[in-house]
């Protein structure tokens, strides 16, 4: 009886002691991944992002992240327990995590949170995404120049728009290098699933594919190529060098570690206000990975000054004349698509064939 | 829609290639579920011989020493579930679970260093003559080692149970173990050895992923391949033959789907995403509709010999 009042005291003591610190507490951020942060590609970038917080801030900043989360109400309990335990800002790293987002935000209103790749926003609800379809862009004009078959191969996950940008992106710089190349694409319904990546890259590449393009987060359609030989694929998210110079030629990388630091900044400061953010290649949140020797050298350079040139504002990869699939105009001559229809892509450009399934 | 890119004789050939991991899974739980314990760790199981198998192979250089450690690390993890469910007496059904969640730990872990290094090289086998037959020579016989192990040990299973005593054995344990008991059988023995081989076959399973078919480690790599091979026994009624036949349809029209989108079929992309479930499913359910597909009657039950 004695020992338990005693206890309890001493709980409670240490309860309101904490409660006292919480002054010059360190702030807690949080981040929710849809991968393993061994996955090599998307996630491993975001917790790479999130290594370079802690480095950046040292004590300042206390981070936590729960990795391999699904998409849909498992991602609300976790991202509920963060906000319990007391984060600050709680980065949540996958599309599919919108909802849960937005509704556990309404519940922690002192909170901020930041979802990647979404369009959703709230007070305490920022977005952040990349414009890969800048990189795509640059894969596009490789693949298109390299292809021997014609027909490059292209592992979708889901069909939301930043995928939809980043296929009708490089079919764009395919055809304006060759004319004949066709597009075969697999919608894999997954963003992690290592066994299904390889099958459905084996598969296209049964089918006649000899560049993979990859919108999934693993690297096994990079080994399945491997195995295969004489295939041409890109690092997706990460640069997955491990597999150059053949069959990874070049990648996307994504950049995500100057914007977290930035956040967490605002953060501390008090000045982290709702921002719809959304950089490329001249901001580096996108990355083009070293384009290797298993390239000809003047595709190489053309692919380089693509990349420079988006880099440099002068050029976007959606400006017209370019027709949807239907063949109804999408863009005129000269003319450039706006964030807005690009953040809700939901049709192909023409010559692309088959349909997106809905 | 272009139906003559897809090749029937490569469609046919890496079927038996998908096919192998949920065949070499579900063929040691079957063995398990026969003696009566109900293993729901064979995911955690098959991850960590997938990564025992790629460390050892890795290391060594050589694919035959990866899949012995890959079936030794399922068997090692096995023990564990088997020292907590037969002698301190746990519950099967949450300790499997358990199972399963430590171990994606674990091999997340054991493979750390192991991302993105590549394994070494499984060479197909041509058996002589026969891969030279036009049509089935590339299909059924150009395969590397294990999908003829699978197989065999799906018939080296099939005449244990039915035609050897210690299969009849078993049986009884898993059937009734307090009657089996009394007979002089030792309970506890039997299911852990059929726990260890429970164990060894995921592990194998899981070692055919990261050294053939992905080929790589990535943490989670199994993606619940081991819940499929779970599943496809209680559908195939824990008949060996069946559970071959629910591997092949499962990974053949997880295949086959992935082959139509290439090819630009239209079909909704979620029904040709759900067809292996609903395919494999009904089928065995069509096939268990007769027959009494009655599960083992002391599956999952605790034994305890002063009982």
């Amino acid at each position: 009886m004695t020992l338990k009042s005693l206890l309890m005291g001493a709980t409670i003591a240490a309860g309101m002691a904490s409660g006292a610190m919480a002054e010059g507490d360190p702030i807690k951020v949080g981040f929710v991944y849809v991968g393993p942060v061994g996955d090599g590609g998307w996630t491993y970038e975001h917790n790479q992002g999130r290594l370079a917080v802690e480095e950046h801030f040292g004590d300042a900043v206390e981070t936590v992240f729960v990795e391999s989360v699904p998409e849909g109400p498992d991602a609300e309990r976790v991202m509920t327990q963060m906000a319990l335990e007391g984060a600050d800002l709680i980065f949540t790293t996958s599309f599919g995590y919108m909802d849960p987002t937005i509704n556990v935000a309404a519940r922690f209103p002192d909170v901020k949170f930041e979802h990647a790749t979404g369009y959703k926003t709230a007070d305490n609800v920022s977005v952040y995404n990349a414009r890969f379809y800048e990189g795509r862009a640059v894969q596009g004009l490789i693949a298109g120049s390299i292809t021997e078959s014609n027909i490059v191969g292209y592992i979708g996950s889901y069909p939301i728009p930043e995928v939809i940008q980043g296929i009708n992106s490089a079919f764009i710089h395919a055809r304006q290098v060759n004319p004949d190349v066709e597009f075969k694409i697999v919608w894999a319904y997954t963003w992690f699933d290592p066994a299904k990546e390889a099958e459905a890259a084996s598969v296209l590449i049964e089918q006649g594919a000899d560049v993979i393009l990859q919108h999934t987060d693993s690297t096994a359609p990079q080994a399945a190529a491997q195995a295969a030989g004489g295939i041409y694929t890109f690092g997706q998210a990460s640069d997955m060098a491990e597999f150059a110079p053949m069959p990874r030629v070049s990648s996307i990388i994504d950049n995500w570690a100057p914007y977290y630091i930035a956040r967490t900044q605002a953060v501390i400061d008090g000045t982290w206000a709702t921002s719809n953010t959304w950089d490329g290649i001249a901001q580096g949140m996108v990355g083009i990975g070293e384009i290797t020797d298993a390239v000809p050298a003047e595709v190489k350079a053309a692919a380089e000054a693509l990349r420079d040139s988006i880099a440099a504002g002068d050029y976007h990869p959606f400006t017209g004349p370019l027709n949807r699939q239907d063949g109804s105009v999408w863009l005129a001559e000269g003319e450039v698509a706006d964030d807005g229809t690009l953040a809700g892509l939901n049709f192909y450009v023409e010559g692309i064939v088959g349909s997106i399934p809905q | 829609m272009d139906l003559s890119a897809i090749n029937p004789v490569l469609l046919l050939a890496s079927l038996m290639v998908a096919a192998t991991p949920i065949i070499l899974a579900a063929i040691g739980e079957l063995v398990v579920e026969r003696a009566g314990v109900l293993n729901l760790g064979v995911e955690g199981m098959m991850i960590t011989g997938a990564v025992c198998g790629f460390v050892a192979g890795v290391a060594s250089g050589s694919p035959l020493l990866g899949f012995v450690a890959a079936a030794l690390g399922g068997a090692a993890v096995s023990l564990l579930f088997g020292f907590l469910t037969q002698f301190l007496l746990s519950d099967q059904v949450p300790t499997g679970l358990a199972l399963t969640l430590f171990c994606l730990g674990l091999s997340a872990l054991i493979g750390q260093s192991y991302i993105g290094v590549k394994g070494p090289e499984v060479a197909d086998i041509h058996i002589p003559l026969l891969a030279d037959i036009p049509w089935l020579g590339p299909i059924l016989f150009q395969h590397d080692a294990m999908v003829y192990v699978g197989l065999a040990l799906v018939g080296a299973v099939w005449w244990f149970l039915h035609r050897s005593r210690a299969g009849l054995v078993l049986r009884a344990v898993g059937e009734n173990h307090d009657a089996a008991h009394a007979l002089g059988y030792h309970v506890v023995r039997v299911r852990l050895v059929a726990i260890m081989f429970g164990g060894a076959c995921a592990g194998l399973g899981g070692g055919y992923l990261s050294l053939v078919r992905v080929p790589q480690w990535t943490e989670g790599m199994t993606a619940g391949i081991g819940w499929i091979a779970l599943a496809i026994v209680v559908f195939a009624s824990w008949r060996p033959g069946r559970v071959v036949m629910g591997a092949y349809l499962f990974g053949g029209v997880t295949v086959l789907q992935l082959n139509l989108q290439a090819a630009g079929v239209p079909v909704r992309v979620e029904y040709l995403s759900m067809a292996p479930y609903l395919a494999t499913i009904l089928v065995l359910v069509l096939l268990s509709r007769n027959r009494s597909a009655r599960a083992p009657g002391a599956l999952g039950r605790v034994f305890h010999a002063s009982r």
